[in-house]
């Protein structure tokens, strides 16, 4: 399960800046992302269109979760399929255990998924006696280097090609030691032999799902490597892990999403593989899973309803909004100390965990907007950020200092005549000091805010008196 | 029980109690009209641009195809292709009726099972059920005759795909599935399994660089058909 380390924001942003290894990592990935995702875009002139209605099809179903739940359970099972409803994250994991135990499981091979990362299901199984084998490429090497994904879409976002390299030489023994990885292909080549065998293997296999379909009972999955449907094809039994607010009412809606998801995502057009699964094998069919099973899962999500926050389920998980983030571009996931980094982890974690726990997240923000700017169901994830600070704040659980602070600037900003006087005061005295320099390298008592930056100085008066001489002019 | 405290939980957050029946009504007449949304223009042309359209985005994704004038054609374009690649002229095929009736005696060299895919199969020829133009997308969807794991675990899938079945956008191709297909189990039409798929399988989970050839084929090949007098180039 992952330890959440997210109270020590602070110090594991700290200790990731410091990091050589990670920091060269960022820096090759992030800016491939970018790019990509804005040719993508470029390429479908109505891709603005799209996000308001992505924006509305969500904000339907949401609207109306209930009916379509109900709808979406009656149809997986008027198709053969069974529907795990759960509360908790305890409750999933024992139902996805108790599937796994009829079905006399030694070994279960996955699907990359998020939210069995949520409910810790690699070592709730483990610890059972049951075999979990990631086998999406990242999540291979991570659950070979037991850690955990910085990335909701790469998992592996925080390593560089001699990590996988090592690794593999370290983990896969039975291979000769000098062997030579002269491109990234040879890698994913000894990845793909080494896996094969096990998704022949394995009893049960569980996927996630990054969207639900009422009209029809499916669950979709969205990858590019083919392995989620292995997974999903191979094993005699199928488990589908997905939270409520994967849903969407009918196949036309999908459609919409999925315009906006891998354009917002890899910067694909379309992914490789957009599968639907809708209960088990048919007569006459020559493969495909026996048994189809969905652990249907809360686990917080229904408390955010009639919140501030409730629009934050609009989420489809692209990671447009860390990939456009200067703050995770440097951190990275890790720093973030729980499952979901970035933005909508920064808005996310503190609904599923407590924002006493995870109250450095949505203050970790320059609060440029460019991850709402790219979102594509337009989640106004700064103004979530700023409800959390302003929560944290009322529930008294800000250090001393900084409310002694924002205490004292409130007395200030409520009382403009002693506002502008402040403001006169420090124009001039900051002039003064400048002493015809354009910027401070450092000033005294901000020496953390000047660090990191340069500060201007000020020139031509505070705003009040700037806007009372426009104001006469005009 | 626990669907009844997800449920009633939403409802509280949304300040109300269950659907009224005339809202219940509305959400499922909403279901049965499926409304459609903006559909780009850029598959909304004549019929032989749809194809040039389909055939170029299949090529951008690493994907190839080879477009023949008549069924008859087939296998030899799928033994041209396999000795092009430096393949054993041998693979496994769907058990699908119009693969089967070909004049696959033509080519007497290419060996062949009509079953579902094993670990060992290096070639497989598969049905395709529509191509979307959009994305240059393959719909493949499960039954006995379609079996799912020729398009995951042989390395060279090869889609043979008739040129009448290629739509624009992803809804003519579900509305072709809506039209066709009615399941066994549930009633409805949706099969155990659709796949929708965009070239070959790949990965950028090392250092965020595209390799081809993931866990699924590391080619995929479309022979297309011409069937269609009106998606032909004028």
């Amino acid at each position: 399960m992952v330890q959440i380390t997210s109270p020590q924001f602070k110090e594991n942003a700290a200790r990731a800046i410091g990091d050589a290894g990670l920091q060269k990592a960022l820096g090759k990935a992030k800016g491939a992302f970018l790019q990509r995702r804005g040719d993508a875009v470029a390429r479908l002139p109505e891709f603005e269109q799209l996000r308001d209605i992505g924006r509305d099809i969500k904000n339907h179903t949401l609207a109306n979760l209930d009916f379509y739940l109900e709808t979406y359970a009656a149809n997986v099972e008027a198709a053969g399929g069974t529907v795990h409803w759960c509360s908790t994250a305890e409750e999933a994991r024992a139902a996805v255990l108790e599937i796994c135990r009829k079905a006399g499981a030694k070994t279960v091979t996955k699907g990359k998924s998020m939210i069995s990362e949520e409910l810790g299901i690699n070592d709730h199984l483990e610890a059972h006696g049951i075999e979990p084998v990631e086998t999406d490429l990242g999540e291979y090497i991570i659950q070979l280097r037991r850690e955990h994904p910085s990335h909701i879409i790469a998992p592996a976002f925080h390593l560089n090609r001699e990590d996988w390299e090592n690794s593999f030489r370290e983990m896969h023994t039975d291979l000769p030691k000098d062997r030579v990885f002269s491109e990234r292909r040879d890698i994913l080549t000894e990845a793909r032999t080494k896996l094969r065998d096990r998704f022949l293997a394995a009893d049960v296999g569980i996927t996630g799902a990054n969207f639900l379909i009422a009209e029809s009972g499916s669950s979709v999955i969205v990858t590019n490597e083919g392995n989620g449907d292995l997974t999903q094809t191979l094993p005699r039994v199928h488990i589908a892990l997905a939270s409520i607010e994967k849903m969407v009412p009918t196949l036309n809606d999908a459609c919409a999403l999925l315009r906006l998801l891998a354009r917002s995502a890899t910067g694909q057009d379309f992914s490789v593989y957009t599968t639907f699964s809708t209960g088990g094998r048919r007569p006459g069919d020559l493969d495909g899973p026996e048994e189809y099973h969905v652990v249907l899962i809360d686990n917080g999500r229904s408390n955010m309803f009639g919140t501030e926050f409730q629009e934050m389920l609009r989420c489809i998980r692209c990671a447009a909004c860390m990939n456009h983030c200067p703050v995770y571009g440097i951190t990275g996931g890790h720093a973030y100390g729980w499952v979901y980094p970035g933005p909508m982890g920064s808005v996310l974690t503190p609904t599923l965990i407590g924002v006493d726990k995870a109250g450095h997240l949505p203050n970790a923000s320059t609060f440029c907007g460019r991850c709402e700017s790219v979102c594509p169901v337009k989640i106004p994830l700064p103004k979530m950020m700023r409800h959390w600070r302003e929560q944290e704040f009322e529930r008294h659980l800000s250090p001393v200092a900084v409310r002694r602070n924002l205490g004292l600037w409130a007395y200030v900003a409520q009382r403009p005549a002693l506002y502008r006087m402040a403001t006169k005061l420090a124009v001039g005295a900051l002039g003064m000091m400048a002493q015809g320099k354009g910027a401070f390298r450092s000033l005294p008592l901000a020496g953390g805010w000047t660090q990191g930056r340069d500060l201007p100085v000020p020139e031509g008066g505070t705003f009040m008196e700037r806007y009372a001489k426009t104001k006469r002019g005009a | 029980m626990s669907k009844e405290a997800i449920l009633n939980a939403i409802r509280r957050g949304l300040k109300r109690g269950p659907l009224p029946a005339d809202q219940r009504a509305m959400l499922e007449a909403r279901l049965l009209a499926r409304p459609r949304h903006l559909i780009p223009a850029r598959s909304r042309v004549p019929r032989p641009d749809q194809i040039k359209l389909f055939i170029a985005n299949v090529e951008k994704e690493f994907g190839s195809v080879t477009r023949v004038a008549d069924a008859d054609d087939i296998p030899g374009a799928v033994a041209e292709y396999l000795s092009q690649q430096n393949l054993a002229p041998r693979f496994v095929m769907a058990p699908h009726p119009e693969l089967q009736a070909l004049p696959w005696s033509d080519r007497a060299m290419l060996e062949f099972e009509t079953r579902r895919a094993e670990a060992s199969d290096l070639v497989s020829v598969q049905h395709g059920y529509a191509g979307i133009a959009e994305t240059g997308t393959l719909m493949l969807p499960s039954d006995p005759a379609r079996p799912t794991t020729l398009n995951l675990l042989a390395e060279t899938e090869i889609v043979v795909l008739r040129a009448s079945r290629i739509t624009g956008p992803y809804e003519d191709a579900w509305d072709m599935l809506r039209a066709e297909r009615q399941d066994p189990i549930s009633g409805g039409f949706m099969p155990r399994n659709v796949m929708l798929v965009t070239g070959p399988s790949r990965s950028a989970d090392i250092e965020q660089t595209l390799e081809l050839g993931a866990h699924g084929p590391r080619r995929l090949h479309v022979i297309l058909v011409d069937d269609d007098p009106a998606a032909l180039p004028g």
